[in-house]
Order: structure tokens, then C-alpha cells, then sequence
């Protein structure tokens, strides 16, 4: 086995040197790769530029009850931000939403970053088998594969007012009466967070830990650092993209969420995404397109911000 | 890692502390409503279980109230099945294309990474908008002209054309970026021996390249399926007249307040196993095959 490796290794470095000079050209012609992309790239076209430019375009445009023209208003964003400015520092609806919603990111990003370091931490250095790593890796991934809604609606026997949790504590004697406050509400939403998305943080980074050269840590240990401080000048450093790529994911899930603040929240507690698809549902398109602007400008500043960190693509 | 031989560090317990209550996290409650679903016909949705049956799920076989549950179950199934099939179809030729060069490719990457981070819901919106111009449009087309057969026409938005593309958007970055780890580990050795020997490129594909990639696709093809069949966000404002199964369910949510909906949870969360099982079986049977041909 390493005899043909060690063979396949010398092979690939004699391709190399053979293709050095000049990059040689490609063997084939090139108009191959075009066909192979453009199904690919044709399907992002029709339903994900267009309709994103159709967004941006749509939010521009007058309504009344009946029909939508293209114009050029700003009376949609107008709508929007109605009287935000001059309400200040009380918050208008939409501030208040904006706010909201801003929160349950931080709350969940905050939460699911701890717990996905965690777990990934243990799988990469704790875990020593690679058969028990992967069997555990997968037990992490196989419910990812299953409905989210089922699994939001799974926490209503555990956490409702006659659930497992209020007949545990009142069976302790831990309180009276039952707690209202488990689902339902804001602690239920960002339970389901955690519950839903701590993968999506958990595997990036997984996938950055097991590419540390475990002789860092070794030198790093003989050079006398603690546990601690291998881990923080070390170990995190060298899982910064996989920390990156995992917070984008959970930060644009959870901005633009309506799902899970609706099952969760009771349908009593307001998000952007869930703004939106009132305003859908009431036909107010350019409304909806102008806030779908508005959140897909907070959406791309955050990843920004994010991507100064860390070049995505190298990572793959 | 540690240097007292086979003596774990102190660290390692609570991880593994930690770890374990994460599973528990992950499939307790989900074990619950499993559980549950098998309550007595006179039982509640929280436990103390009152009696064990299968009443809850003859019931759902009958139909949720007004909802066709079965209908609802079975145009998801159809669609998670197309979406699989074009999600292999379309991300294969498109990670085979990202080996060579091309000009747009950078910017290519970058609109399929964009299509999984920008909100379901804008992406939802778009198209359900792009479909609404559309109609009006054509209607206005039919009203102008007089053509006959534009003059029955509604909407062109429905399962297999605005939801179809919604899901799509959804499940081939994910197709894409796993076909881009697979071929970063690709070795092209074997291609290039294959073409020494004087092989056309289609068989190449067909003889070489497939057989040695064929576990990942089988992986492309899970999660094209299972994202599907679960997808709500991206469909919810793409669908048109007739709701996919997880749509349906979100409304129940609101509305069912016995254990039906839990039966309901049992029978998708299963089928959501089965088809992790079959997929799982085909990688061990691909792997094996592959192990016995090289011995």
C-alpha cells in the first residue's frame, strides 16, 4: 500500500515537472468546461440573480391594492423606516424588529460557537480512533438530515406546561407552579437555534481542527505552555476560518429566520424574515422587497466583516 | 497527545461529559415525540404515557382534518426524488468543469457559496415575484393578442417549476462543494494512464472516474434528497396552489393539538432514516466492492 502511494507521490511530481514549462495547454479544448458549467450556472441564473434582481428592482416600484408598476419610488423604504428618525430614541417597528432579531443572532451565534468548539475540540484531539471519530461525527450530522420542523415541535412535550421539565422541577419541589416562560417565548427560540444550527458551526470548525499539524501542539507543550494556552494561541488561531465560515452560516440562518420564530415563538414574536412574509401574504410585494433589500444589506455588511478575517476559498 | 501512556487528561472527561449531553440534546426530544406518538387513544401531547397503541397513526392514514396530508406526502416525495436526480446531474458536470479553467469561474464559486448564506426567505421572495411578472405578463399577452391557447392560462409558478428551482438553489452548493473536496483529493494518475492507454474521454469518465467517486455522489444525492423533502423557507413563497409535505406541517404546528401530529413527526423522521440508511448501505457496499477489486 505506501509502495503505491510512494509510487502515485513520484508520478504526480513528474506531471508536475512535465507541465511546468509554460503551463502547457489543457488537452482538451476548452469549450468543454463551458458546457459542463453552464446547466449549472443557467439554473443560478433563472432562480437566483434574476430573482434577486427582480427584488431590488421590485422594491422601487408604486403599488396600490390592485396592481404593481414599474416606477422609481423610494416611498417603499419610506414605508419602511416610517417615522423612525423622528421617533428616536424611542424605537419604531421596524428598529424594534431589527433589534430583535439582531439579538437572537448574537444570543445564538454566541451559544452555538461554545457548543460547536466544544464538541469539535473533543472529536479532533480526544478522540483517538479515527473509526469512533467518524462513527461520532456522523451520529452528530444524521440529524441535520431530518425535518427542522419536527424537530422544533419535538420540544413541545418536554418544555410545555405539563412537559417532562415543569413535572421534573415541581416534582423536586424546585418551583410551584409551572414555567411559562420554557416555551413559546424567546428562551424557546434561541433553544431551537442551538438545537438546529450548532452543526453548521461544528463541522467548519471540526474540518480546521483536523488540518492542525498535531507537532504544534507538541512543540507548543514542550516550550511549556498549559493546556490553556495551547489552546488560545495556538489551537483557535489555526481554526479561524473554520470559526469564519461556521459564524456566517448561523448568523444569516438566524437574521433571516421565520421559521423557527414562528413554531417557537408561538407566532407572537417578530423577526425581519418573518416581516417579510406577512407582507408577502398580504401582496404587498414592494414592501416586502424593500425590506428584503434592507436585510440582505445588513446580511452581506455582517459576512463582510466576517470574510476580513479569512479568505473563504483557500479553505475548501 | 498526552505523556502518561493510556491515562486520560481531565479535559478529556468533561468533553466527553459534554459531548454526551449534546447527543442527548440532539435526539431526546425527538425520541419523545417517537415515544409519544404511540399514546393511547385517550393521551395528550406530553407525557404521562395513557396506554400504548397505534391509534394516532390509523388516524393520520384516514387524514389530518382538512389538510391531504398523503397527497402533500407524496408530491414531496416526487419532488425530493426530481431534485436528487438534477442535483447529481447538474453538480457533477459542474464539479468536473471547476477541475479545468474557465472565465467566469471565480465568480461562478462565489454565486453558488452566495445562493446557500442570502436568507431563504429573500431568495423565496425573488422567486415568487420573478413567477408573479411573469404571469401577468403572459395574461397581458393573451389579453392583447387573443391567442387561444394562453387564454385558460393561471400561473406558471407550481411544484415543478418555481418550487423546483427554489430547492434547487438550496441543494447544489452543497453538491458542489462536496464534489470539490472529493476532487481536491482526487489523484488524476488513474485518468492519465487510462488516456496513455488510449481511452476517450468519455469513457475515462465513464470507467475511471465515476467508479472512483461514486460514494460521493451517492452523498451529493442524499443531501439533495433529505434537503428537499425537508425544505421550508425557500418554498414557502415559491410554490403556487399545492403545499409540499414540511409546508403542510408548519401550518399543522398551529392547528393539530393531539398526538396525530407527533405520528405524523414518527412517519417523516422515518423516512428521513430510511433514506439515510439506504445511502449509508450504498457507500459501505461501494467501498467494499472497491476494497475486494483491489485485493
Amino acid at each position: 500500500m505506501d509502495g503505491t502511494r510512494a509510487l502515485q507521490m513520484g508520478r504526480i511530481d513528474d506531471a508536475r515537472v512535465a507541465a511546468a514549462p509554460g503551463r502547457v495547454a489543457p488537452r482538451r479544448s476548452r469549450g468543454g468546461a463551458y458546457w459542463q458549467a453552464a446547466p449549472f450556472a443557467l439554473l443560478f441564473l433563472l432562480f437566483f440573480i434574476l430573482p434577486l434582481c427582480l427584488t431590488v428592482a421590485v422594491s422601487f416600484w408604486h403599488y396600490d391594492e390592485y396592481s404593481l408598476t414599474p416606477a422609481f419610488t423610494l416611498e417603499n423604504y419610506q414605508e419602511v423606516f416610517d417615522g423612525c428618525i423622528a421617533k428616536l430614541p424611542a424605537l419604531c417597528v421596524t428598529f424594534a424588529t431589527y433589534l430583535s432579531t439582531l439579538r437572537f443572532a448574537l444570543l445564538a451565534w454566541v451559544a452555538t460557537l461554545v457548543l460547536g468548539f466544544g464538541i469539535a475540540y473533543f472529536l479532533a484531539f480526544h478522540v483517538r480512533s479515527v473509526p469512533v471519530q467518524m462513527g461520532l461525527f456522523l451520529l452528530c450530522t444524521v440529524p441535520f438530515w431530518t425535518s427542522n420542523i419536527i424537530r422544533m415541535v419535538a420540544w413541545v412535550p418536554l418544555l410545555g406546561r405539563n412537559g417532562l421539565v415543569n413535572q421534573g422541577l415541581q416534582a423536586v419541589g424546585l418551583t410551584d407552579a409551572p414555567l411559562d416562560w420554557l416555551l413559546y417565548s424567546e428562551f424557546s427560540v434561541v433553544l431551537a437555534f442551538v438545537h438546529l444550527y450548532t452543526l453548521f458551526m461544528m463541522v467548519p470548525i471540526f474540518n480546521s481542527m483536523a488540518r492542525i499539524d498535531r507537532s504544534l501542539i507538541e512543540a507548543a507543550r514542550d516550550a511549556g505552555a498549559s493546556g490553556w494556552q495551547t489552546l488560545w494561541n495556538v489551537v483557535i488561531p489555526l481554526c479561524k476560518p473554520g470559526i469564519v465560515i461556521g459564524s456566517i452560516f448561523v448568523l444569516t440562518i438566524v437574521m433571516g429566520d421565520f421559521v423557527t420564530v414562528g413554531i417557537m415563538g408561538g407566532q407572537q414574536i417578530a423577526s425581519i424574515g418573518k416581516v417579510i412574509q406577512v407582507q408577502m401574504n398580504y401582496l404587498q410585494f414592494p414592501i416586502a422587497a424593500a425590506n428584503a433589500v434592507v436585510l440582505l444589506g445588513i446580511v452581506l455588511l455582517m459576512i463582510w466583516a466576517l470574510t476580513r478575517l479569512v479568505d473563504i476559498r483557500r479553505e475548501l | 497527545m498526552n505523556r502518561d501512556g493510556d491515562r486520560r487528561p481531565a479535559a478529556f472527561w468533561w468533553l466527553a461529559a459534554l459531548f454526551t449531553l449534546f447527543v442527548l440534546f440532539l435526539y431526546g426530544p425527538i425520541l419523545a415525540i417517537v415515544v409519544l406518538s404511540f399514546q393511547g387513544p385517550s393521551g395528550g401531547l406530553t407525557f404521562p404515557m395513557n396506554g400504548v397503541s397505534t391509534f394516532w397513526f390509523s388516524k393520520l392514514w384516514q387524514g389530518v382534518g382538512v389538510v391531504d396530508i398523503w397527497a402533500a406526502f407524496g408530491r414531496s416525495l416526487r419532488l425530493g426524488a426530481v431534485v436528487m436526480l438534477l442535483t447529481v446531474l447538474l453538480a457533477l458536470p459542474a464539479g468536473l468543469a471547476f477541475r479545468k479553467r474557465f472565465i467566469g469561474q471565480g465568480a461562478l464559486f462565489y454565486v453558488a457559496v452566495a445562493s446557500l448564506i442570502v436568507p431563504s426567505i429573500v431568495v423565496s421572495l425573488g422567486i415568487g415575484l420573478e413567477f408573479r411578472i411573469l404571469d401577468d405578463a403572459v395574461k397581458a399577452l393573451a389579453e392583447a393578442t387573443g391567442w387561444g391557447f394562453l387564454q385558460g392560462y393561471e400561473t406558471s409558478a407550481g411544484l415543478y417549476t418555481s418550487a423546483l428551482g427554489a430547492h434547487l438553489t438550496w441543494t447544489l452548493p452543497f453538491g458542489l462543494l462536496i464534489l470539490f473536496a472529493v476532487f481536491n483529493r482526487f489523484n488524476p494518475v488513474y485518468e492519465e494512464a487510462a488516456r496513455d492507454l488510449g481511452a476517450s474521454p468519455w469513457r475515462v469518465l465513464r470507467h475511471v472516474v465515476l467508479p472512483i467517486i461514486a460514494p460521493s455522489l451517492v452523498g451529493v444525492a442524499l443531501f439533495g434528497f433529505t434537503l428537499s423533502w425537508d425544505e421550508v423557507a425557500r418554498t414557502s413563497q415559491a410554490i403556487g396552489g399545492r403545499n409540499t409535505l414540511p409546508l403542510e406541517l408548519q401550518g399543522l404546528t398551529t392547528t393539530v393539538t393531539t398526538p396525530e401530529i407527533y405520528a405524523l413527526g414518527t412517519v417523516t423522521t422515518g423516512m428521513s432514516l430510511a433514506v439515510i440508511g439506504v445511502a449509508l448501505g450504498c457507500v459501505a457496499i461501494l467501498r467494499r466492492r472497491r476494497a475486494a477489486a483491489s485485493r
